[in-house]
């Protein structure tokens, strides 16, 4: 690990040199009197898998045995393998385990040969590499750091590289980095110096770290002697491998990061592994059975040795020990011991894992094949990144939800703007349909006007203030394209919003060339700016500026951004006038960002450029230094206006969030954005009704009163305490008598500078008080609602509810990186694949088109995920169960002996060959209600929320069922044996008839118990239940009917045809068959009218009424 | 894999499996179906539980324990160890007419066939007559694998070793004399053990076959001299010996030891007294055994077993009974109707 190597190196070293590393461009020493001593760092190998063909074996079967079940019949099967006194042959375990690692083995290995597939595509292509002026192809693994690469159009960058030259006149390259983020714009990136054939440099940059937006570095430039030159690097200069060169001829780079250490290397690597509830399950479980096991086996050897020591039990003259017996007599315990484990291993499911691991991985593709997931617009379905955790979509009862982008569409219309305190609403009927339109310029007036020069101003700053691009086409036209045909690329839909709605007043962004930002104003003349500083946007400053010098000299700030962040930075008589349209806007659900301007004077620029240049060139806190001065700059402008955008919300979004909350889902809403915006946005979504009561926690509430916020926030929380959970608690009571009663409901809205307030407070004691005061308001709140919220906020909630009492399965779904924090802390991470770019969905386990879609991803799919495989967990520790309890009790009347009851073949076959099969049908295919009714009746979901189906009481109903069908076979057959002359020739029946008829009523048993489960029957579910009752018979009678010639023992030579040829044997069968699944039919019917099913049936009346 | 990636980089197929919406049947387990059905379950098994119960009570049984614990019964003084050749005489008398024909089995208790060592203990590639396993038997069967002067025991092991060879004649007094009651010994034993699973070495006469090995410890004859009336019925494939071999699932069992299928007594044993002569050899005092012969006739199902019949009657029986207490209930509480 890199990063930790550096940390390393970083508390030992004392140099500032282990933090950077130094780069000899083309491997040319810096100065001519310095000897180069090469650096070495890694090759340009991505390695992304994790086999060799070499030490795939020993390695994946290490992996494999770290699994405590795999490594329990490893253990058991050596067991076998050393001592030469089992019951049981080293096959009849060994076999199974071998199937199963071979199966995870042949999985594992197929993954692994595609990753292998996709690396060699990588580092096998050919490269340009320059060396001395020579050029030479090379494959791209041969890349060294220092080599200078040369790249053309639309290739992808072999390694990270620093941009020396581009072909391009304006020393800019385009990129498009839409394999790495998703973001499909095209980007600028700086060369960072012209001369390539006399080139002698070094640079200087920071080890490499993951960020894909952070990059510092400097480069030494040494030029005859001279004193070197130094430039500063930053993440313009950087071209990251994976990302592609566009609308450019050809380039050339230096590599800084090669292979595991490029930043796109590090972000692939570490995504932790979730497990599911589920798992959690079967390993109590498994602990259980693994306590019945050795129980079981302390009981018999105890038993033994009692009954051995009643005087002619141990050793009869007609079954003598061996020497060897009588010489071990004194381990001969821990022997007995070992061989009854080995007998009873079979109880636990050995197939179990492979099976779920089958069923998971298979019936994740139902997520991806679903066409109801689909969206025609971005021609995508859902995608399934991990399948570990499909059954906890049906267990999830908090959801995160971004609002940006995720309950909104993220789709910005420029709705109106507000010049000096004057509202300038745009109206035209074509305007809702296309979104803008200018053939008719000037700005409307409604009341008032504001002065031509405030409103000039204001547009002018709408066309300069942004980073957006506009789409190039690609021969150079000298006439630009139509205005309606412009098309605009920004990282942000909102900039796009504000450069078109100037351009409907008659303000048009042409485009930015070499530094030179062109507007086309209200009297068509273009109007040059050249562009000075960008102060770029990030979500801590809420703002973001540009510093542009006009033709007549003037240089001028334009600064936009939140009105929190913009206000206290202008002169606060402008603030009044301006305020009211923002809220006001704000709460009618529309995004607004207020503009200010600043006329900077020489001396001021000056200073702002030294102080800007300075903190870019700084290899630390690089981030600091240019927020202190970005901060520096941004004081002291006047407010021109607002604007508003309309974020529309997404296709059925208050329909999903409705079904959500029927399903008893509590939903969260984490944003960033503001608290008026936030809660128009929920009210819109239903997720806040008009009867919500609000319980508001925000630094405005705060401030009310104007007592210290401490105090204050000390008060609300113990009022909103009482008001949503002793009011609750106390209607809770009432509710039994009067369930008519209006319930309720509480809305909480908290912001992220209270939220750090309550997680931060000073005082230790009311630290962790508060916290669980707000815990239990959220709580009892039917939607809560967090606004302001800083990214890694978002995650500290989810953190803080995942943690809470009884630990709730959380879901977050986003589709921004900013929503990538919560994503990764959250039980199961949905990613929306939205306009935000990628990374939501690379680092989620669950990516849908739509938000919408979410509503069938868990109340279908995750309902019908959960309840298959909880049965599927259930029926295999049942039928394991049921399958070694006659064995267990054959022991009381076989001496003690291990005796097995059943003969190898049977006990190899029933896990992996006669009742697997169906099992992983019904786990694949069972609908136990079918998806329509799934997703008109949300409280379904109710039904199996908290694990219902693996709790204890279920198990203990299982297990139970499984006793009692182990303690019916053997004692049935045990009582028919009392006469074991059971043919009408009045020949006798043996032990291995005995076991067999046991083993016969045992798979048909399970299996038919299965089928009765089975509420869906495809033909597949036919086919497969009935196949492997019909392939049991058929074993049967081919394994009995041939003398085969590598078995020592012929045990079950015709001993099934025997068995058939009896009546009473046919008759036993039937009955015991009959009598274990009678209870059970008999469950279903009196549970029925109660059941999920009546309400089916009930449904279906009312659809056909 | 790769194709399925392709399609869902596209429009996701549109098939019913994809879709989930395979055409299904969709049981439901509903008063309609369940209170018939159960109607009818009941009625068939309480049909089939008197058809079991009258045969098992129409099959005559007599069971006559002739261990000689006691110190009056006539086997008591075979007990004693040292005595060879015992014979008793065991006097019992029929009633009625013993439907033949009448099957004659042994019976042993408290003896443990399925012992897991004791059930190892033999070598299935000499019983199916591989020379090669005469020379040198297979190690499971140790501790009956060679006998003192390293000679390998054929046939070796455990089981074979503790064959059971107490004989018995049977005879009816009539007028104060003994009338043997001749016993059929052949078809006591499967089918294919007897034809296909065990056989004996090609060689003639059998006893070369035998040569250099010993006959098991506890034997008094070798093997191919087991039944000097049949030639036939000698080596592996000696019908008591098979029945021997297939080893009892239960410490309590009976194994078949002749029929009485022809001659006089073809229509069963007639009224009367009769004489069991026991040819003791077996011990089995020493681990608290007992030892017992049993005359039975078979019907279809078998020997007698009440179990079966009571089993089918009380299933059969609780059927209808919950059937009619779900029809009170569902009657009583009017549940939804179900169609």
């Amino acid at each position: 690990d890199i990063r930790l190597l550096c940390a390393c190196t970083c508390l030992g070293g004392d140099e500032r040199r282990v933090d950077s590393r130094t780069i000899y461009v083309g491997h040319r020493s810096g100065s001519p009197n310095e000897a180069i001593i090469p650096p070495k760092f890694c090759d340009n190998r991505i390695v992304s898998s994790k086999y060799t063909v070499w030490n795939f074996l020993p390695k994946n079967l290490f992996e494999q045995f770290r699994r405590i079940a795999n490594f329990y019949f490893l253990i058991i099967f050596l067991v076998q393998v050393r001592t030469v006194d089992t019951p049981t042959s080293p096959v009849t375990s060994g076999l199974p385990l071998f199937f199963v690692i071979t199966v995870t083995a042949i999985k594992q290995g197929y993954e692994d040969w595609l990753r292998h597939k996709a690396d060699n595509e990588v580092n096998k292509y050919p490269v340009t590499v320059l060396e001395d002026g020579r050029r030479i192809r090379k494959e791209s693994e041969k890349i060294k750091v220092g080599d200078v690469v040369e790249v053309e159009e639309d290739e992808t960058f072999p390694c990270d590289l620093i941009l020396l030259q581009s072909s391009r006149d304006d020393d800019t390259c385009f990129v498009t980095t839409a394999s790495l983020d998703g973001e499909s714009n095209h980007k600028v990136r700086c060369t960072a110096l012209l001369d390539l054939e006399s080139l002698n440099a070094t640079i200087e940059c920071e080890q490499p770290q993951p960020d894909l937006y952070k990059f510092v570095g400097r480069m030494h430039i040494y030029t005859n002697n001279q004193e070197p030159a130094v430039r500063s690097l930053g993440p313009e200069n950087l071209l990251l491998k994976g990302a592609t060169l566009k609308n450019t001829q050809k380039i050339c780079g230096v590599a800084v990061y090669t292979g595991m250490e490029t930043k796109m290397a590090l972000n692939y690597q570490g995504k932790s592994q979730k497990r599911s509830a589920v798992e959690k399950s079967i390993n109590a479980f498994l602990l259980v059975y693994l306590c019945i096991l050795v129980s079981k086996a302390l009981v018999c050897t105890t038993l033994k040795y009692v009954w051995q020591s009643k005087p002619g039990q141990d050793e009869p003259w007609y079954n003598e020990k061996t020497q060897r017996e009588k010489d071990t007599n004194l381990v001969s315990m821990f022997t007995d011991f070992l061989s009854f484990m080995v007998l009873f291993n079979f109880i636990i499911p050995v197939s179990m894992y492979v099976t779920v691991e089958m069923q998971k991985f298979l019936g994740s593709f139902f997520i991806t094949w679903d066409k109801d997931f689909f969206d025609p617009e971005i021609k995508e379905g859902a995608l399934v990144n991990t399948s570990d955790l499909n059954e906890e979509l049906g267990q999830v009862e908090y959801v995160f939800t971004d609002k940006t982008g995720t309950l909104t569409q993220n789709n910005m219309e420029f709705i109106e703007c507000c010049i000096d305190g004057f509202q300038y609403k745009y109206r035209d009927a074509s305007s809702e349909l296309d979104g803008f339109c200018v053939t008719d310029g000037p700005v409307n007036k409604l009341q008032q006007k504001a002065g031509r020069e405030r409103e000039e101003l204001f547009l002018r700053a709408l066309c300069l203030c942004h980073t957006v691009q506009v789409k190039e086409s690609t021969e150079q036209k000298v006439v630009p394209p139509p205005e309606e045909q412009r098309g605009f690329i920004a990282s942000s839909p909102d900039e796009v919003a504000l450069v078109k709605g100037a351009m409907r007043y008659g303000f048009t962004f042409l485009g930015l060339e070499s530094k030179t930002m062109k507007i086309l104003n209200r009297n068509n003349d273009v109007e040059m700016y050249e562009l000075l500083h960008v102060l770029n946007f990030d979500p801590v400053r809420r703002r973001m500026s540009v510093i542009v010098r006009s033709r007549s000299g003037d240089t001028l700030l334009f600064c936009k951004g939140a009105d929190s962040s913009i206000f206290p930075r202008v002169r606060q008589e402008e603030v009044e006038r301006i305020r009211m349209h923002v809220e006001r806007n704000a709460t009618e659900g529309y995004r607004t960002l207020c503009v200010a301007y600043k006329h900077l004077s020489a001396e001021e620029y000056a200073q702002a450029d030294k102080g800007l240049r300075e903190a870019r060139l700084a290899l630390q806190d690089r981030e600091e230094k240019l927020m202190a001065v970005y901060n520096q700059v941004e004081t002291g402008m006047s407010l021109i206006g607002a604007t508003a955008v309309e974020d529309r919300l997404q296709e059925e979004a208050a329909e999903t969030m409705e079904a959500l909350q029927g399903a008893g889902i509590k939903i969260w809403v984490l944003t960033g954005d503001k608290m008026e915006t936030a809660k128009s946005t929920c009210y819109a979504c239903r997720l806040f009704q008009r009867n919500t009561e609000l319980l508001e926690l925000t630094v405005r509430t705060l401030e009310d009163g104007g007592r210290r916020r401490e105090e204050r926030l000390h008060e609300l929380l113990i009022e909103y305490h009482k008001k949503a959970v002793l009011n609750l608690n106390l209607f809770l009571c009432s509710c039994c008598r009067s369930w008519s009663s209006a319930n309720q409901d509480y809305g909480f809205i908290i912001d992220g500078a209270t939220l750090s307030m309550v997680l931060n407070t000073s005082s230790e004691s009311n630290s962790s008080r508060y916290k669980n005061l707000f815990l239990q308001i959220c709580q009892n709140c039917t939607t809560v609602l967090c606004c302001r919220m800083a990214p890694l906020q978002k995650a500290q909630i989810v953190k803080m509810v995942k943690n809470s009492k009884g630990s709730p399965i959380t879901l977050s779904i986003g589709d921004g990186a900013n929503d990538v924090s919560m994503i990764l802390e959250a039980h199961v991470g949905i990613g929306i694949k939205g306009k935000e770019g990628r990374q939501a969905v690379r680092n989620s386990d669950y990516a849908i088109p739509k938000l919408k879609h979410l509503k069938k991803l868990l109340l279908a799919h995750g309902h019908l995920y959960y309840v298959r495989i909880a049965h599927l967990v259930q029926y295999f520790f049942y039928k394991n169960l049921c399958f070694i309890l006659p064995q267990f009790l054959y022991q009381f009347f076989c001496g003690y002996s291990q005796q097995p009851l059943y003969d190898a073949a049977y006990l190899t076959m029933y896990n992996i060959c006669f009742t697997s099969m169906p099992i992983l049908a019904y786990s694949l295919l069972e609908q136990h209600i079918c998806i329509e009714i799934l997703l008109d009746n949300a409280t379904l979901y109710r039904e199996i929320a908290k694990n219902a189906m693996l709790r204890w009481g279920p198990f203990l109903y299982w297990t139970l069922l499984g006793v009692f069908h182990g303690l019916l076979f053997f004692f049935g057959v045990r009582y028919l044996f009392s006469n074991p002359a059971l043919q009408d020739n009045g020949q006798v029946f043996g032990n291995w008839s005995y076991g067999t008829i046991v083993f016969t009523v045992l798979v048909f048993t399970v299996t038919l118990k299965l089928a009765l489960d089975t509420r869906h029957w495809t033909w597949i579910n036919h086919f497969v239940i009935w196949g492997s009752l019909a392939f049991y018979v058929f074993f049967s009678f081919f394994w009995g009917g041939i003398i085969w010639p590598f078995l020592r023992q012929q045990r079950l030579y015709f001993v099934f045809a025997n068995m058939l040829s009896s009546v009473s044997a046919w008759l036993v069968i039937i009955l015991l068959i009959l009598l274990s699944l009678l209870p059970e039919i008999l469950l279903v019917v009196f549970r029925k009218p109660r059941g999920p099913h009546a309400r089916q049936v009930e449904l279906k009346h009312t659809y056909t009424a | 894999m790769v194709k399925q990636e392709k399609a869902s980089a596209n429009r996701p197929d549109n098939t019913a499996f994809t879709q989930q919406r395979l055409p299904a049947w969709q049981p439901m387990l509903s008063a309609g179906i369940v209170i018939p059905g159960f109607v009818l379950i009941g009625l068939a098994f309480i049909g089939i539980g008197v058809a079991l119960f009258v045969t098992s009570r129409g099959i005559q049984v007599l069971e006559i324990d002739y261990t000689g614990v006691e110190q009056n019964s006539p086997c008591f003084p075979c007990t004693d160890q040292n005595r060879k050749n015992c014979v008793c005489d065991v006097n019992f008398s029929i009633d009625t007419l013993f439907q033949g024909p009448v099957f004659f089995y042994y019976g042993l208790s408290n003896y443990f066939q399925n012992y897991r060592k004791y059930g190892v203990s033999k070598d299935d590639y000499q019983l199916s007559g591989d020379l090669s396993y005469f020379k040198a038997p297979s190690s499971t069967c140790s501790p009956y694998e060679y006998d003192k002067n390293n000679k390998p025991i054929v046939p070796c092991g455990s089981v074979a070793n503790s064959m059971f060879n107490d004989t018995f004649k049977l005879f009816q007094i009539v007028n104060g004399a003994k009338k043997q009651v001749s016993l059929d010994g052949k078809g006591i034993a499967w089918w294919t053990d007897y034809n296909i699973k065990y056989r004996n070495p090609s060689v003639t006469p059998l006893k070369n076959a035998f040569n250099g090995t010993v006959k098991p410890l506890f034997w008094s004859k070798p093997a191919y001299e087991l039944d000097l009336s049949d030639p036939a019925n000698n080596g592996f494939i000696n019908q008591d010996f098979l029945v021997w071999m297939r080893r009892a699932a239960l410490p309590n069992f009976r194994k078949l030891y002749r029929r009485i299928t022809d001659g006089d007594y073809a229509q069963g044993l007639p009224a009367g007294n009769y004489t069991l002569e026991v040819s003791y050899n077996y011990p089995v005092l020493s681990f608290g055994g007992r030892k017992k012969v049993v005359f039975s006739n078979v019907s279809w199902m078998g020997g007698k077993n009440e179990f079966l019949g009571i089993a089918y009657l009380v299933i059969g029986s609780m059927c209808v009974f919950m059937s009619i207490v779900m029809l009170i209930v569902y009657a009583k509480f009017k549940f939804p109707e179900e169609d």
